[in-house]
């Protein structure tokens, strides 16, 4: 455990090295003096992820656009899948759009641990910049796919394809927070993979697999309608569930996800993010000698 | 005001290495384990004391009841062999790495350089590194702005600032990581082996900055094989062996209390167990001494007389042509010459493998005075690869006489220069100025 604290009779600052046992507090205060190096993280992560790629940054829409093209050919198309009376591919658009940043999050998070190893190992800084910055990193990509989003609502509502016309609300004022929302989460699971990932290297064979399974708990290929009423605040408790019906909500007016559910979407979303940054702490002692 | 940099109070690190394996003896064991292992393991992880995906039977101490205290301003060069506890140490002050006992109080910001151009990353350029590396050492984005040209210059790769890192040769990258670091501000710098880096034009700059930064106050623990460098950049030093402080005090006295640990000399080497002897598949370090006349190891040599150095090794694979060279570098650090062995007897042949014993004689009236630290090189010709190269094997004191009849004559004062010859001089005597 280290403490720092400034001495009264001169500016030095003392800190003071010794081990720490059980539950350790988070020092947030830490990692806000280096909120630079937290900047500088995403700034790097952001300018090398399409660096020696054909394609580079149209990567970013690529992922979702093609999923989404999947997606309304087995689910839209030959299931027939009700999607809230909205044409299927912009309906599941919308949702995958979000799901796709968090998915982003979630991976680059739970891996930056052990791709970042060799600074673990020579360098001091709080390691919560490493998972929080990777989580946070993957906005760009999501603005770029977001504003293909926008392109799609305006393109099937100017050629009102298959009867489609929008009516944007003041509901799109709530759509931060359920971005924020999706942060929280990705970055709570984020940060218990990662911390694990570090022991045990078996998260990176996990996490794909997760995701995955994740996806089909998500109401992405089909509406949480079809989940009996009586199981929509159960069904919550996958904090993704009312995130992305609450994305769909503020941009194409779809029924909105009650309100119970969202509450416990939101709940869960702040445990797994409190406890994930406590585990985190309380392993990260072992980081530099494990990793 | 407390005067006090650095204080260490028992201080003990342990670490679980990978022992000898329980060995199964049955399926059913084996089965056992395999079910029970991953068990135990995440209820190890829940509780926060895992250690990993491996087995670890056994620890070990790397370090133990380490104390010492160092004062602001004061540069302490930290000395010991391989495993000694050396970089451990580094980590545990820099909060790398949490010490299992003990505490350490540290009065002002760190900087650590543990390696240089960690964080690099080899698609940015390199202006885009200089300000991530900055970052990751703790510096402030006005600090790195302040300081960017000065770190271009002096890392001389001012043309290729904007290309991107890959593209640099590993001489540059290493000067330019280099760079980043010696322009850190902080009150207490913990430096880890970075002069062994670059050029030896490039060693000489950064070693040179290294004294300007333990000339301007700063407080500095410095660790280092190179004896010659700590003996010039740190008046104190503290000598660790087996993660344990055994010798703290004036570098040259640690330094040399380090060089004897063995047989009680600086003069003389012994490697007993030929398995952890230095040494490659073909040829194995065994033994190395300075000898004066008399024929004994000494660690004190005239100035005036010959004396030899020698080598004992092991050949283990007979076949290959061999050679030995001798390695003479003065307590700057400045290499004085290299010796190679001219014996007729073997030059160019082909060694039968069993043990050799190579002399060197070196005229007296060569050395100027001080500590003189001898590396230990072998290579085989045909193809070049090297055997073993044993930095600071043994090292002596060249003492001048005043009785006259060396190069200094009748002068007592201070003589610098790398090498102190007897010359014969000549004067000639014109009375009327022609």
């Amino acid at each position: 455990m280290t403490s720092s604290s400034t001495s009264p009779l001169t500016d030095i600052p003392v800190t003071i090295i010794r081990p720490s046992r059980g539950w350790v507090s988070l020092r947030l205060d830490e990692v806000w003096q280096f909120r630079e190096l937290f900047y500088f993280f995403i700034w790097r992560d952001i300018k090398v992820r399409y660096k020696q790629t054909v394609l580079g940054a149209a990567w970013a829409i690529i992922v979702p656009f093609m999923n989404m093209v999947v997606f309304s050919l087995f689910f839209g198309r030959l299931a027939d899948m009700p999607s809230d009376d909205i044409p299927y591919p912009l309906w599941n658009f919308a949702a995958l759009v979000p799901w796709q940043f968090f998915t982003n999050g979630v991976n680059n998070s739970a891996n930056s641990l052990v791709t970042n190893a060799n600074m673990i190992k020579k360098i001091f800084f709080p390691r919560l910049v490493l998972p929080t910055a990777a989580a946070v990193s993957g906005i760009v990509d999501f603005i770029l796919a977001f504003l293909v989003l926008l392109l799609m609502v305006l393109g099937y509502h100017v050629f009102n394809i298959a009867g489609f016309s929008v009516s944007l609300t003041l509901n799109v004022l709530w759509l931060p927070l359920f971005l924020l929302l999706a942060v929280t989460t990705s970055l709570g699971v984020g940060l218990w993979l990662s911390a694990m990932n570090v022991q045990f290297r078996d998260v990176r064979h996990v996490v794909p697999f997760l995701v995955q399974f994740w996806l089909f708990a998500t109401p992405i290929a089909y509406p949480s309608s079809l989940i009996p009423e009586a199981w929509r605040v159960v069904y919550g408790l996958n904090p993704m569930a009312g995130g992305v019906e609450g994305f769909r909500w503020t941009l194409l007016n779809t029924p909105a996800p009650p309100g119970a559910m969202l509450a416990v979407s939101a709940v869960t979303s702040l445990v797994l993010l409190t406890s994930g940054a406590y585990y985190f702490r309380r392993m990260e002692k072992t980081f530099a000698d494990v990793v | 005001m407390n005067n006090v940099a650095i204080e260490v109070e028992d201080i003990g690190k342990k670490y679980h290495i990978g022992g000898l394996q329980a060995k199964y003896q049955t399926i059913r064991e084996t089965l056992s384990s395999a079910v029970k292992a991953p068990v135990r393991r995440a209820r190890d992880l829940l509780r926060g004391q895992s250690t990993g995906a491996a087995d670890l039977h056994e620890k070990i101490w790397a370090l133990k009841d380490v104390s010492f205290t160092v004062k602001h301003g004061e540069v302490v060069g930290l000395i010991g062999r391989n495993g000694a506890g050396k970089s451990t140490l580094l980590k545990v002050l820099s909060r790398i790495t949490e010490p299992t006992e003990g505490i350490a109080r540290i009065h002002g910001r760190v900087g650590s350089l543990l390696e240089v151009g960690t964080g690099f990353h080899p698609e940015l350029t390199g202006r885009e590194n200089v300000y991530l590396n900055g970052a990751i050492l703790g510096m402030k984005r006005f600090e790195i702005d302040r300081a960017f040209d000065e770190i271009v210059a002096f890392a001389e790769v001012e043309k290729f600032i904007d290309t991107p890192v890959k593209h640099y040769s590993s001489g540059m990258r290493v000067r330019l990581a280099f760079a980043v670091a010696a322009h850190l501000d902080p009150e207490i710098l913990l430096v880890d082996e970075v002069l062994s880096v670059g050029d030896a034009r490039f060693q000489r700059k950064c070693l040179n900055k290294m004294e300007d930064v333990s000339h301007g106050g700063r407080t500095v623990i410095f660790v280092s094989h190179n004896m010659a460098s700590v003996t010039r950049l740190c008046p104190r030093a503290i000598l660790l062996e087996q993660g344990q402080v055994v010798a703290d005090g004036l570098s040259h006295k640690v330094v040399a209390s380090y060089m004897q640990s063995g047989l009680g000399t600086t003069a003389a080497r012994e490697w007993t167990d030929p398995h952890t002897a230095p040494g490659g598949s073909i040829a194995r370090l065994r033994g190395v001494s300075v000898r004066g006349t008399s024929g004994e190891p000494a660690d004190a040599i005239d100035i005036r007389f010959p004396f030899t150095v020698e080598m004992a090794y092991d050949v283990l694979e007979p076949g290959y042509k061999l050679l030995p060279h001798f390695h003479f570098v003065n307590e700057e650090g400045i290499k004085l010459f290299i010796a190679n062995d001219l014996d007729p007897e073997w030059r160019g042949k082909e060694r039968p493998s069993g043990r050799y014993i190579s002399k060197a004689e070196v005229p007296g009236n060569l050395l100027a005075e001080g500590m003189v630290f001898v590396q230990v090189s072998m290579m085989t010709l045909e193809p070049i690869i090297q055997q073993f190269l044993e930095p600071d094997a043994v090292a002596f004191h060249v003492v001048d006489s005043l009785e006259g009849d060396s190069a200094r004559g009748d002068y007592a004062g201070t003589m610098p220069g790398l090498v102190r010859p007897l010359l014969e001089w000549n004067t000639q005597y014109y009375p009327n100025g022609k």
